[in-house]
């Protein structure tokens, strides 16, 4: 697509697929936080835990980043 | 295929200097420090050139040498600063590997520890001023991830035969809704290597482009160019926490990928 509108919706996309990196950000604050929370219950157990915290982040977090490769491929490459 | 990818990225660099230049944008574009150049000369990227890319990923290779080699060549019982961060990264990942994938996995390690001190190397010399990000590009962590998925598949089946698809199979899950969790399972699967790769990447080139973005605002805005120059501080501080924290993630991934295959039960 060529012109003027099609620019437009392009960075109008680009914008709303950076919605998407907040909103995992909400996740991954959501998972340090429960986190936290039951760390502070029982500190014996936390320690074993940090490894799993981790991958939960990881999750939480490769579904922003998707969002962040779309608002990419949008900006540069379409 | 090198050949393409490199071609794709170099036009997409030249289309983006376009790009902000005609619209009077950002005099720095974020994007400019990922392209793919010849080292020595001007011209096209062949499949054999030497380029940028290549350099930076020898010197990632390089430096885990010089740490893990020369670093603890004197074995001394007293150790040298060298020889104790290079006991220190030993240590964490055979550490990783023991707790996330158990014992008997402890003959995977070599490979696992190439990949986390090859990551983390190429994700800190990429925070050198002038330097390249080979981490920030898909087409690189696309290889350790398939190298990854494909050696994590091959090494299940080889273990457990055919009982190695009970990995889809959740026995723990009442009958009726299994087939439905199977095809979610299967698909969680093949989705692996593409979120393992595309979370390496994504991070590195979005911290870099951050921080290019605030360059941008610092070259334009005069005096008041000392907010940026304090936000590119904080923000390269983040950015030495992502470097290994990346690393981190990317290992222990693959430590929870060959924990499955090798014990694929539910």
């Amino acid at each position: 697509m060529e012109g003027d509108i099609a620019n437009m919706g392009q960075f109008i996309g680009a914008g709303i697929a950076a919605l998407g990196s907040g909103l995992s950000a909400l996740g991954v604050g959501n998972v340090a936080a429960n986190f936290l929370n039951g760390a502070l219950r029982n500190p014996s157990a936390a320690a074993g835990q940090t490894a799993t915290l981790f991958i939960g982040i990881a999750f939480a977090e490769a579904l922003g980043i998707f969002s962040f490769l779309v608002a990419l491929l949008l900006m540069f490459a379409v | 295929m090198a050949q393409h990818e490199a071609a794709i990225l170099v036009e997409e660099g030249a289309s983006g200097a376009a790009h902000g230049g005609s619209e009077g944008g950002l005099s720095i574009h974020p994007m400019d420090q990922f392209v793919v150049q010849p080292l020595f000369h001007d011209g096209a990227v062949g499949i054999f050139t030497v380029t940028n890319a290549t350099f930076w990923m020898a010197m990632a290779v390089l430096c885990t040498v010089l740490l893990l080699v020369i670093g603890t060549r004197g074995r001394n019982v007293v150790p040298s600063r060298a020889q104790s961060v290079a006991e220190l990264a030993y240590g964490f990942v055979y550490k990783m590997v023991e707790d996330v994938t158990g014992r008997e996995a402890v003959k995977y390690f070599p490979y696992i520890m190439t990949l986390f001190m090859f990551i983390v190397m190429a994700n800190s010399l990429a925070l050198l001023p002038m330097s390249f990000a080979p981490t920030a590009h898909i087409s690189v962590t696309a290889v350790l991830a398939f190298a990854v998925f494909f050696g994590v598949t091959i090494l299940g089946f080889v273990k457990h035969g055919t009982s190695f698809l009970g990995l889809f199979w959740v026995s723990s899950a009442p009958l009726v809704i299994r087939p439905v969790l199977a095809v979610i399972e299967l698909i969680s699967y093949f989705v692996r290597p593409v979120s393992h790769s595309v979370r390496l990447a994504g991070n590195i080139t979005a911290g870099h482009a951050v921080l290019k973005v605030f360059a941008g605002f610092a070259s334009v805005m005069g005096i008041g160019a000392i907010l940026p120059v304090v936000a590119i501080t904080a923000i390269y501080a983040l950015e030495v926490l992502v470097a290994f924290i990346q690393a981190y993630i990317f290992t222990i991934l693959t430590c929870v990928y060959l924990k499955d295959a090798l014990h694929p039960s539910h």
